[in-house]
């Protein structure tokens, strides 16, 4: 019985971070909308594009790694979602968290897009692999100095419990990891940049260059859960980063505020710069943030 | 009717993809189009709402007119409000816009995008050379009415249209669309043999399946 109710909370936080995630797309579209100097699409225009995209009458596949990849890129998001305790405190959104730890969040983050490498490739179409090559190679390169800050914050709180890391910033603002290890912020947050995929890092859905790269034969449903899982991916993502460094939540009023000003950081980054070819941004990866991230570690363990 | 008549109309319906050598013609489907019946009325209406406020257009330009759709995309006329958008690839798009002219050779690559979109698809035919061939009606190879080839849901006619009578277009297009008259992917399947006598007629180098999904 304990489980059927924790089957239920998660699927209510599962529902309210699909909808926050998407809205938060649509109210990022309007943001570079204003910047470009244009009205935008309105704010709900991501729940009509999946419900269109649900409703269309015929669709193609190439086989069974076809319909497996967008379940596998549905799943990843999933998992990452479900592992973490989005609200401190709260029973209805600490999902599965007692089940997994960080590595298990990690893992996941990196599982739907190598589920989605898979069914792409089946496509078929030349512009597919050319993509899932450029995001594996990106993903790879901005990984390095997400892991070394995840590693300096888990010798800091020494644990890999996103609960627990949550726990000892709980107090007051200066106990955020934000103050006590700067350096791991910092470098998480420029890997962020990329995990967002905004631009100057957005090498892999380049419409202009490589047409929508990996979902390039994507149709119908399979679209649609792609665009679901942007949704709650961004949002899983935006909370195990204000989790770890930002001294989480403990309402759901705080969670909105605190992902949307770290979601922000890419938007202004995203809205500031022009796109950096492949081998501009896998270099800048490897450069100063891993640079910054190993510092963390030296200036948690020695400092 | 016994077994040996419906397997004869069977192999009678099944396209004969003549146009590729004999060794590739596996590797293709020879299954034609057929026709989808709309669900249910209300479930049906929902749907067309969210079809007609999504219209994903793709970013081909087949023709000079397709100089009208930048404009579009930029701050100037800005049609992402109305809920429209560009789309890089035919899998993902729903409205086809022929922009202006089609040459006999752009007439294959447009018969083989709009066969890649999924339906409900819609056409919007830009400019006076898709209507009567405009200032090409006696060009020896350009095709004078694009309705002979594909189904066209609105027109749009000058030469060439502002993007100002494209968004009317695109406007027209979803008023229609909710009033659920924009069937052209069933009227392509009902008159699939007509659509093809018309295509093989102007196209000459027919190099492809018959049917291209």
């Amino acid at each position: 019985m304990d489980i059927m109710i924790k089957i239920l909370y998660a699927v209510i936080s599962v529902i309210v971070a699909t909808v926050y995630g998407l809205t938060l797309g649509g109210v990022v579209q309007k943001i570079y909308a204003r910047v470009h100097g244009r009205f935008g699409p309105p704010v709900w225009q991501p729940f009509i594009d999946i419900i269109k995209t649900h409703g269309k009458r015929v669709s193609i596949s190439h086989g069974i790694m076809f319909y497996l990849g967008p379940v596998f890129r549905f799943a990843g998001g999933l998992g990452t979602y479900l592992f973490i305790p989005v609200i401190y405190g709260s029973v209805v959104f600490a999902n599965f968290s007692m089940a997994g730890d960080l590595l298990l969040v990690m893992y996941f983050i990196f599982f739907g897009q190598l589920g989605m490498a898979l069914g792409a490739g089946e496509g078929g179409h030349p512009y597919s692999p050319l993509g899932i090559a450029r995001g594996l190679s990106q993903m790879s390169t901005f990984e390095l100095p997400f892991s070394l800050a995840v590693i300096a914050v888990a010798i800091q709180y020494d644990s890999l419990n996103i609960t627990t890391i949550v726990a000892a910033q709980q107090g007051s603002i200066l106990n955020w990891t934000l103050f006590t290890n700067p350096f791991a912020v910092i470098a998480a947050m420029i890997s962020l940049l990329g995990m967002n995929m905004h631009s100057p890092f957005s090498l892999v859905l380049a419409p202009q260059e490589i047409p929508i790269g990996p979902p390039v034969e994507m149709n119908s449903s399979f679209l649609a859960i792609l665009q679901t899982n942007r949704g709650l991916f961004t949002a899983a993502k935006l909370v195990l980063f204000m989790n770890l460094f930002f001294g989480g939540a403990t309402n759901l009023l705080i969670m909105i505020v605190k992902t949307f000003f770290i979601y922000l950081v890419s938007v202004i980054v995203g809205a500031a710069f022009p796109r950096f070819r492949p081998e501009q941004s896998f270099r800048f990866f490897l450069k100063w943030p891993t640079i910054i991230g190993i510092i963390s570690i030296i200036f948690i363990v020695y400092f | 009717m016994d077994k040996k008549n419906i397997k004869k109309i069977e192999k009678e319906m099944k396209l004969a993809n003549e146009g590729l050598p004999e060794k590739e013609r596996s590797l293709f489907s020879d299954v034609r189009p057929t026709s989808v019946t709309p669900l249910n009325k209300y479930l049906e209406k929902f749907l067309n709402w969210a079809r007609a406020e999504s219209l994903w257009f793709l970013g081909f330009g087949t023709g000079c007119g397709a100089i009208e759709l930048r404009p579009l995309m930029t701050s100037r006329y800005d049609v992402f409000r109305y809920g429209i958008a560009p789309r890089p690839t035919p899998r993902q798009s729903s409205v086809f816009i022929i922009g202006g002219y089609a040459s006999m050779k752009t007439v294959k690559r447009i018969v083989r995008s709009y066969e890649q979109m999924q339906g409900p698809k819609f056409v919007i035919a830009l400019g006076s050379c898709t209507i009567n061939g405009g200032m090409y009606y006696d060009s020896y190879n350009t095709i004078n009415r694009i309705d002979h080839y594909i189904p066209v849901d609105v027109y749009i006619a000058g030469c060439m249209p502002r993007p100002e009578s494209l968004i009317a277009g695109f406007n027209k297009l979803k008023e229609k669309i909710k009033a659920g008259e924009c069937d052209g992917m069933n009227k392509y399947a009902e008159n699939f043999d007509w659509y093809k006598k018309n295509q093989k007629r102007v196209i000459k180098d027919w190099n492809m399946p018959d049917f291209n999904w």
